[in-house]
């Protein structure tokens, strides 16, 4: 038998009942497109995150404050909480530790702002010169905070473009030189820095960066740091400064025990390869969810199927009385499964292809459908014409042809 | 030319074992026209599934053109009815939804002819048994069952077979009907040389053809030429 006698045959076999070829297309359609489109969602999530977290800077490792613990059986403090880091440490590590590219001391906080009569509340950050090369941020009008600055604790202030929007009003120019107070202090305002946009759980443009020794002279009225932040030279060197940061500060805190650390060294690869191995979880878990509707869709496949063989268990008895052989029987079922399949493959992946575009239209997540989602899922739908064909179409092949002809 | 030598078909093991044939043989020369007649039970269908390759015998030897067919597998089965048996049944004869046209050329397609050749020898093959041109294009579910068995003959000539077998052809058509395919049958068989066993109860259908054997509880009781009793005049 002959494929475009095959495809022949297939057609007619299937549009002599569209209703019930329809609803079996319909349910391979679900299946494929809930693949997809899931696939896509979660794909889209977790570049979203990455991307996110990669805004934060390049081969950033941070230093955090640990619990604070106290002698005996005391409390122990929360982590992060702690007040362990001092700008000694800092400069330690920017002068003792090969490989780094620069070193940030950050003291943050929240306090309240005003400016003219407006106010808000927002995250004010001490920062010294190296923060916009670690942390990606450039500076869109005047200028950011100088080493003089910071040394000499001048009262001057950099302000993200929120801030700048809740504090003057969206988009108000002309403001560098204008005064700002925080916490009932006066600092100048010397630059605007360029949006990053949000990472969904905090605005990174919310913030207003100040120099770090103001901060501490100022505002927390302490000497210590909240983050030290230190830039690797090559990606390659992050873990052997992670670790010569770590080793230094156990030293210079006279800990012996790692486990009894009072800071926690972050290497920004661990956060990424942590929250890739959570979106990559959550893909598969979608991809489950849109595999289980496909194996449903399969089903319903091999259902009509077999209700397709008994009702012409006659026609298949003359075919084999006129000379068919089971292999041309079986190929000829077999199609048909395998056509349904596909055609609902192709509607799904155009249909998952639409969903995934509606969900990019809502802004939530960047979605992203990917050759590879497409490849599989079709091929999945061809395995699945052929895994729940097959067993249908070897019940037809396999009809004695008298008795089949004597069907009623 | 179909030979059989002492057939016997039996159905089931051990005491529930039913012999639907006892011995049965005889030969069919080409060009032949014979009817096989008995009531129901006496193993014509047995016999007719047999000659038409549908199924071999429990033992005995069945040559067809000289070929040993009574040991072949399915598979050798189903060629053997592709390239030399043509079948006309009773009833659901043609494929439902599907053209005249179409359902002769079903056994070419499976012999894997194609193109011109094959539009043109399922043409022919409909024009033999009279059916008009014009109802070449139609679907089978706008035929008359007289128009259903022609192009059923048709399907069976399309290949050439070596015989053509019908099995109760007008029991699902009134007299006049049936007397018009008989007539085809006659036709074929004179003019264009064909051997056709036809398989009957009723005497009326079996006068039609030359020979007929007569079957009861598995046996053969009589095996008589004749000149054809009936001849449907102006058939076609």
């Amino acid at each position: 038998m002959k494929l475009n006698d095959i495809a022949h045959e297939t057609y007619a076999a299937l549009s002599a009942n569209k209703v019930r070829s329809g609803l079996t297309i319909l349910g391979i359609v679900i299946g494929i497109s809930s693949v997809i489109a899931m696939v896509s969602i979660g794909t889209g999530a977790s570049n979203t995150i990455s991307s996110s977290i990669e805004s934060l800077g390049s081969n950033l490792i941070q230093v955090t404050p640990g619990a604070q613990r106290t002698q005996g059986f005391g409390a122990s403090g929360g982590r992060g909480g702690a007040k362990t880091l001092t700008n000694e440490d800092a400069d330690a590590i920017a002068t003792q530790i090969a490989d780094i590219e620069a070193v940030d001391a950050q003291v943050s906080g929240r306090y309240q702002v005003t400016a003219k009569g407006t106010n808000t509340n927002t995250s004010v950050t001490g920062v010294t010169s190296s923060y916009p090369q670690i942390r990606n941020v450039e500076v869109e009008e005047g200028s950011f905070i100088s080493d003089t600055q910071n040394s000499s604790a001048s009262k001057v202030a950099v302000l993200g473009p929120t801030t700048r929007d809740d504090l003057f009003g969206e988009g108000a120019t002309g403001i560098v030189g204008q005064a700002v107070r925080i916490n009932g202090m006066e600092f100048k305002v010397i630059g605007i820095t360029v949006g990053k946009g949000g990472t969904g759980f905090q605005n990174q443009d919310d913030i207003i960066f100040i120099p770090a020794r103001s901060a501490q002279r100022y505002l927390s009225g302490d000497q210590y740091l909240t983050t030290i932040a230190v830039q690797a030279s090559t990606p390659e060197a992050m873990t052997q400064v992670q670790a010569d940061v770590t080793a230094l500060l156990l030293d210079r805190h006279h800990i012996s025990d790692v486990a009894l650390a009072d800071f926690s060294v972050l290497n920004q690869n661990d956060i990424l390869s942590t929250a890739s191995s959570i979106t990559s979880t959550l893909t598969y878990l979608l991809a489950a969810i849109g595999g289980i509707s496909l194996l449903v869709g399969g089903i319903g496949i091999m259902n009509m199927m077999l209700t397709t063989v008994t009702e012409r268990t006659r026609e298949i008895g003359l075919r084999k009385a006129i000379g068919a052989k089971k292999s041309d029987i079986r190929a000829q079922f077999l199609a048909e499964a395998i056509a349904l399949t596909v055609i609902g493959g192709i509607i799904g992946i155009a249909l998952g292809w639409l969903i995934s575009f509606a969900v990019n239209l809502t802004g939530l997540v960047t979605t992203s459908v990917s050759l590879s989602s497409v490849l599989l899922a079709f091929g999945v739908s061809a395995i699945t014409g052929i895994v729940f064909g097959y067993y249908p179409a070897r019940r037809a092949a396999e009809l004695n042809p008298i008795e089949a002809l004597r069907y009623e | 030319m179909i030979e059989i030598k002492d057939i016997t078909k039996t159905y089931g093991e051990g005491e529930a074992a039913f012999q639907a044939l006892k011995g049965v043989s005889f030969t069919i020369e080409d060009g032949e026209f014979v009817a096989i007649m008995g009531p129901s039970g006496s193993g014509k269908s047995t016999l007719m599934h047999i000659l038409g390759c549908l199924d071999t015998p429990t033992t005995g030897k069945y040559f067809l053109d000289g070929k040993d067919i009574s040991t072949l597998s399915d598979e050798e089965l189903a060629d053997i009815r592709r390239l030399h048996v043509g079948f006309v049944f009773q009833a659901f004869n043609l494929l439902p939804r599907t053209s005249v046209l179409r359902n002769v050329m079903l056994p070419l397609i499976y012999a894997g002819v194609d193109g011109e050749e094959r539009v043109a020898r399922s043409e022919k093959a409909l024009v033999a048994t009279g059916m008009p041109e014009s109802h070449f294009t139609h679907m089978s579910n706008q035929l008359s069952g007289g128009q259903i068995q022609r192009v059923a003959i048709a399907r069976a000539l399309v290949n050439d077979p070596s015989l053509i077998l019908a099995d109760e052809p007008t029991g699902n058509l009134d007299t006049k009907t049936g007397e018009v395919v008989l007539g085809t049958f006659q036709k074929l068989n004179r003019e264009h040389g064909r051997t056709i066993i036809l398989i009957t109860h009723e005497h009326d259908v079996a006068e039609h053809a030359e020979r007929i054997i007569q079957l009861r509880d598995g046996l053969v009781v009589s095996d008589s030429k004749q000149h054809a009793r009936r001849h449907v005049k102006h058939a076609v």
